[in-house]
C-alpha cells in the first residue's frame, strides 16, 4: 500500500476520533434541555465533559490539517465547496465553546439561561450537518474539470444527506446520553438512562435505514460487515443501558459510531470526493494527495506523535474518571 | 470597487479574523508564562499571595484561552473556504506546518490545559504545577509552527514548483527559515510583553483603589519589569527581522520607509514624517535621519538600499508572466503601521520605566491617581503594537500571497460568490463584535473583583495552606 492510500485510512482514523469523542460531547450539550432540572443538575451535566471537551474538539482541527497536508486538492474542493455549510458549523462551534466557559461567570439564571441555550444549538447544528456532509461526499457533489464544487447549499440538502444529518444527530445524541448516565448520579443519571433507551430505539431505526441505504449504493463486502457491526453493536449498547452496565453501554455505542464512519469511509474508498455529473472530475487517492515526500514527513510525526496523543488523553479521561456528584458541585468553587 | 467582489470580501474577511486570533493569541502566549511562573512561585515558597495571584491571572487566561481557540478553528477552515486556489497551490508544503502543529502542539495545549483547570485537587500539586508548562509550551510550538508556515509565504524555501504546484523538498529548511527565526523571538516577546502590559493594567487597577496592596504590589512590579524587558528583547528580534526582511523582500522596506529611489549611507536616510503624492509614486515632503534607514537595513552606515522604483523596474522583469508593473503594496499602510508598531511599543516601555521610577521603595510621593489611569491604558497600547505589526507584515507582503510565486487575486476560491463571502462577513463581524464585549466585560468584571483576599494573619484560625475543597474547581 503506498503513502497516500495509508493517509486516506489515517484522515479516517481522525475523523472518527473526532465523531466518537466530540460526537459524545454534542450530545451532552442536546441533553440539557431533557436533563439537570436546576442548575445544579445542568452543572452535573456540563461537567462530565468539563475537562475534555476542548481535547475531543481538538480531533476535528488535527484532521482538518492532516487533510490540508495530506490532501490538498480534497481539502480544497471540501472547504469551498460546502463554505456556507461549513459556516454555520464554524458558527455555531464558536458559540458552543464560549459558553462552556463563559455560563458560570455570572449569578444570574438569564445569563446561564442563555448560554445553555447556546450550547443546545452549538452541539445539535454542528452534529446535525456533519452527518449531511459526510453524507454527501460519499455520495457525490458536482464538481467541474477543476474539482471545484458547482452546486449550492441546497445540493447538499438531498435526502441522503438528510437521513445522514439525521443519523449522526441521534447516534451523538444518545452517545451523549449514555456518558452523562455513565458520569453522574441520583436523578440526572437516571433521567438519562431513561432517555438513552428511547433515543437510542428511535436511533436504531434512522441509521439502519441510513446504513442500508449506503450499502445498497455503494456495496462492497467490508461497507456491510462495518454497517451490521455498527447496528449490532447499537442494540448491544440499548441493552445495556437497560440492564444498568453503563460502562459497556457507552462503549458500545462508542464503536457504534467508529463503525459507521469506517463503513462510510468504505463506501468512499478509492475516491475521495466523487464527482457525481461526470466520473472524469472525481477527486481520488491518487489525483488529491500531495508528493511522496510530504507524506513521508506526515508518516513520521503521525508515527510518533498519535500513540502518545493516545496515551495523555487517555491518562486525562483515568484522571477525570469519577462520578461528577451533585455535592461535587456544590462543595466546589467555579472557575472564576 | 464593486461591493459583491469576492477577492475583496475575502481578504477583509481573513484580514478581520486573523487580526482578531491575534487578539487572543499573544495574551495566551504571554499570560500562560506569567501564570506559570505565579505558580511555580507558590510551589517553591508555599507562600498564599502566590496562590491567589495564581488564581487570578488564571482566570483571566482562562477567559482569554476560550475565545483563542474557537477563533483558531476559524483561521484552520478559512484557507479552504476563501482561498481554495491558494490551497492547491501550496497544499503539499504549507499543509505540513500545520498538520505538524494539530498533533505536536493543539493537542498538548488542549488536554493539558483541561488537567490544570480541574486538576487542582485531583493531581499532585508538582504533577499540577507541571500541566501548566506543558501547556504554556504546546502554545509556544504551536506558535512556531504557524509562525513558520506565515514565514514560507513571505520567503518561500524548500519546495520546487512541480506541474503548477509547490512540492516540499525539505521540512528542514522550511523550520530553519530565516524569516522564522526572527519572527518566533519577536512574536512571542510581543506576546509577553502585551500579557505583562495587562498584568500591570490590572495591578494598576487595583491599586489605585488601594486593594489587595500586599498581593498587588509585587504584581505590578514584576509586570513593569517584564515590560521593560521584553521591549528590549523585541527591539533586538525587530531588528534582525528587520535585516532579514530587506534580504528577502526589499521592497516592503521600501514600503515601509516610503523610500522611492534607491540611495547609500546618507541617502538612505530614516523618514520620521512624509507625505507621498496621491497614486503613491513620489514623495513631496518628509522629514528625515540620514544613514539610519542603511543602518537598519544593512547594519552598516555606507549600505545601499533599494528605492521602490528601481524594484519596481527590476520585478517588472523578473516577474513578467504576473503582468503587473507595479509591486508596491499600499504605501501608507505599510509606512504607518510601521511606525506606530514601533511607536506604541516605545510607549508602553517608556511608562513602565517612569513606572518603575515613581514606584521605587524609596519614593516619598505616593503615586497620583492620573499615574494609575497611563498604567492602565498601557495593555491596550501593547496589543495595538501588535496588531498594526501584522498588518504590516501581511499588507506589505501584497500583491503576493506567497512572495515571488503567487499573487494574492490567483488564490482566491474562484467558485464560492460574493454574496456568500459577504454573508459570511457580515456574520464573522458581528459575532466576534458581540464576544469581544462579553470577554471585555468579563475580564473587567474579574480585575474589578480582584484576587481572593489573603488569610487574615492575625487569625489564628485561618488555616494558611489552601485546602482541597477551596481548590476544586468546576464550571
Ligand atoms: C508589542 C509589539 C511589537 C513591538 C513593540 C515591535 N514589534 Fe515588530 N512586529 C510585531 C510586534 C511588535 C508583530 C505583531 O509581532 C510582528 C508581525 C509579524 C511578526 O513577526 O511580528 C511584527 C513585525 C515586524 C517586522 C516585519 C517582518 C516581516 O514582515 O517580515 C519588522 C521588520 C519588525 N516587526 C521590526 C520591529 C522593530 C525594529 C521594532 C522596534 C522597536 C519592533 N518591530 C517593535
Ligand atoms: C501562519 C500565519 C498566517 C498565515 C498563513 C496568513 C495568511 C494570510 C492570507 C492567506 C491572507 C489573505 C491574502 C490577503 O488578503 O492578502 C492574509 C491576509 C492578512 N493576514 Fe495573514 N496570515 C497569517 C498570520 C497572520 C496573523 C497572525 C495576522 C494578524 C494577527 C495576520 C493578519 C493578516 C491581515 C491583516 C491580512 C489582510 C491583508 C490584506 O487584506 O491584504 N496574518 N494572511
Ligand atoms: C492564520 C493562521 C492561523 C491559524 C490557521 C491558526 C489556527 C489555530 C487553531 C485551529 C487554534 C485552536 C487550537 C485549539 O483548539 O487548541 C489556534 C489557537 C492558537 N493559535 Fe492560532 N492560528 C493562526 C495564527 C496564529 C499565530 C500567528 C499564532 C502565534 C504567533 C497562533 C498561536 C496560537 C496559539 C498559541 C493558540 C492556542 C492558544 C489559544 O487558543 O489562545 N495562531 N490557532
Amino acid at each position: 500500500m503506498d503513502l497516500a492510500h495509508l493517509w486516506f485510512w489515517i484522515i479516517g482514523i481522525l475523523f472518527i476520533g473526532y465523531f466518537v469523542l466530540d460526537g459524545f460531547d454534542f450530545g451532552v450539550g442536546m441533553s440539557l434541555p431533557f436533563l439537570g432540572k436546576d442548575d445544579v443538575g445542568r452543572r452535573q451535566v456540563i461537567n462530565t465533559i468539563g475537562p475534555v471537551w476542548d481535547l475531543n474538539e481538538t480531533w476535528l482541527i488535527v484532521a482538518g490539517a492532516c487533510l490540508f497536508a495530506a490532501f490538498p486538492q480534497w481539502y480544497a474542493t471540501l472547504f469551498s465547496g460546502f463554505y456556507l455549510a461549513l459556516l454555520l458549523i464554524l458558527v455555531t462551534l464558536i458559540l458552543r465553546g464560549v459558553s462552556f466557559e463563559y455560563r458560570h461567570q455570572r449569578d444570574s439564571l438569564r445569563w446561564k439561561g442563555g448560554f445553555d441555550t447556546m450550547i443546545v444549538i452549538g452541539s445539535a447544528v454542528p452534529a446535525f450537518l456533519w452527518g449531511v456532509a459526510f453524507a454527501n461526499i460519499v455520495n457525490g457533489v458536482p464538481l467541474d474539470a477543476g474539482h471545484n464544487f458547482t452546486g449550492t447549499l441546497l445540493t447538499l440538502l438531498n435526502p441522503y444527506g438528510l437521513l445522514g444529518g439525521l443519523t449522526t444527530l441521534l447516534l451523538f445524541f444518545v452517545n451523549g446520553l449514555l456518558f452523562v448516565a455513565l458520569k453522574t448520579d441520583g436523578q440526572v443519571r437516571e433521567d438519562a438512562r431513561k432517555l438513552a433507551f428511547r433515543a437510542g430505539a428511535l436511533a436504531l431505526v434512522v441509521a439502519a435505514v441510513f446504513l442500508i441505504w449506503t450499502v445498497v449504493a455503494h456495496f462492497s463486502p467490508a461497507v456491510l460487515i462495518l454497517a451490521a457491526i455498527a447496528a449490532v453493536c447499537l442494540v448491544v449498547s440499548i441493552v445495556c443501558n437497560l440492564r444498568g452496565i453503563e460502562g459497556w453501554a457507552f462503549g458500545f455505542g462508542a464503536v457504534t459510531v467508529a463503525a459507521a464512519v469506517l463503513s462510510l469511509w468504505f463506501a468512499l474508498y478509492p475516491n475521495v470526493m466523487p464527482a457525481s455529473n461526470d466520473p472524469a472530475h472525481s477527486l481520488t487517492i491518487e489525483n488529491a494527495s500531495s508528493n511522496l515526500y510530504t507524506l513521508q514527513v506526515m508518516s513520521w510525526a503521525a508515527l510518533v506523535f498519535l500513540p502518545l496523543v493516545l496515551a495523555y488523553q487517555g491518562w486525562t479521561y483515568w484522571i477525570f474518571r469519577r462520578r461528577v456528584t451533585r455535592s461535587h458541585i456544590e462543595n466546589a468553587v467555579p472557575v472564576h | 470597487m464593486d461591493v459583491l467582489d469576492p477577492l475583496a470580501l475575502a481578504r477583509w474577511q481573513f484580514g478581520l479574523t486573523t487580526l482578531y486570533h491575534f487578539i487572543f493569541v499573544p495574551l495566551t502566549l504571554g499570560m500562560g508564562l506569567i501564570v506559570a511562573v505565579f505558580q511555580t512561585a507558590w510551589y517553591r515558597t508555599g507562600k498564599a499571595k502566590w496562590l491567589h495571584l495564581t488564581r487570578f491571572f488564571g482566570k483571566i487566561f482562562l477567559i482569554n484561552f476560550a475565545m483563542g481557540v474557537v477563533t483558531g478553528i476559524v483561521q484552520e477552515f478559512q484557507f479552504g473556504m476563501n482561498w481554495s486556489d491558494y490551497s492547491r497551490f501550496v497544499g503539499n508544503v504549507f499543509g505540513a506546518p500545520l498538520a505538524f502543529e494539530g498533533l505536536m502542539a493543539f493537542f498538548l495545549e488542549a488536554t493539558f490545559i483541561g488537567l490544570w483547570i480541574f486538576g487542582w485537587d485531583r493531581l499532585p500539586k508538582g504533577l499540577h504545577l507541571a500541566t501548566i508548562w506543558v501547556t504554556w509550551i504546546g502554545a509556544s510550538f504551536s506558535a512556531y509552527f504557524i509562525l513558520a508556515a506565515n514565514a514560507w509565504m513571505q520567503n518561500p524555501v524548500g519546495y520546487k514548483v512541480v506541474q503548477g504546484r509547490a512540492e516540499l523538498t525539505s521540512l528542514w529548511a522550511l523550520l530553519t527559515n530565516k524569516v522564522a527565526l526572527a519572527t518566533f523571538p519577536h512574536t512571542m516577546l510581543a506576546g509577553f510583553m502585551f500579557a505583562a502590559a495587562v498584568v500591570v493594567a490590572a495591578a494598576a487597577w487595583q491599586l489605585k483603589r488601594g486593594l489587595n496592596v500586599e498581593m498587588m504590589r509585587p504584581a505590578l512590579k514584576f509586570g513593569l519589569w517584564s515590560v521593560l524587558i521584553s521591549f528590549v528583547g523585541v527591539f533586538l528580534a525587530g531588528d534582525q527581522l528587520a535585516i532579514a526582511m530587506v534580504e528577502t523582500q526589499p521592497m516592503k522596506m521600501a514600503a515601509a520607509e516610503a523610500f522611492y529611489n534607491s540611495g547609500c549611507g546618507a541617502d538612505a536616510s530614516f523618514s520620521l514624517f512624509s507625505i507621498g503624492t496621491p497614486d503613491g509614486s513620489s514623495e513631496v515632503w518628509s522629514l528625515r535621519v540620514p544613514y539610519l534607514l542603511a543602518l537598519l537595513s544593512t547594519h552598516t552606515l555606507t549600505g545601499c538600499v533599494e528605492g521602490i522604483n528601481d524594484l519596481n523596474a527590476q520585478y517588472a522583469q523578473q516577474f513578467s508572466w504576473t503582468g503587473l508593473t507595479d509591486f508596491a503594496p499600499t504605501i501608507w499602510i505599510t509606512y504607518w503601521a510601521f511606525r506606530w508598531m514601533m511607536g506604541l511599543g516605545a510607549f508602553a516601555a517608556l511608562v513602565s520605566l517612569l513606572g518603575l521610577w515613581v514606584t521605587r521603595r524609596k519614593a516619598k510621593r505616593p503615586v497620583a491617581s492620573w499615574m494609575w489611569t497611563v498604567a492602565i491604558w498601557t495593555a491596550p497600547t501593547a496589543l495595538l503594537a501588535s496588531l498594526v505589526g501584522w498588518v504590516f507584515t501581511e499588507m506589505g507582503r501584497q500583491p503576493w500571497i506567497v512572495f515571488s510565486l503567487m499573487l494574492t487575486q490567483d488564490g482566491v476560491s474562484p467558485n464560492v460568490p460574493g454574496w456568500q463571502v459577504l454573508l459570511s462577513l457580515i456574520v464573522f463581524t458581528a459575532l466576534y463584535g458581540a464576544l469581544f464585549v462579553v470577554e471585555f466585560g468579563l475580564i473587567v468584571k474579574t480585575v474589578k473583583k480582584g484576587p481572593d483576599p489573603l488569610p487574615d494573619p492575625d487569625d489564628p484560625e485561618a488555616p494558611a495552606e489552601a485546602g482541597p475543597a477551596e481548590l476544586t474547581t468546576v464550571y
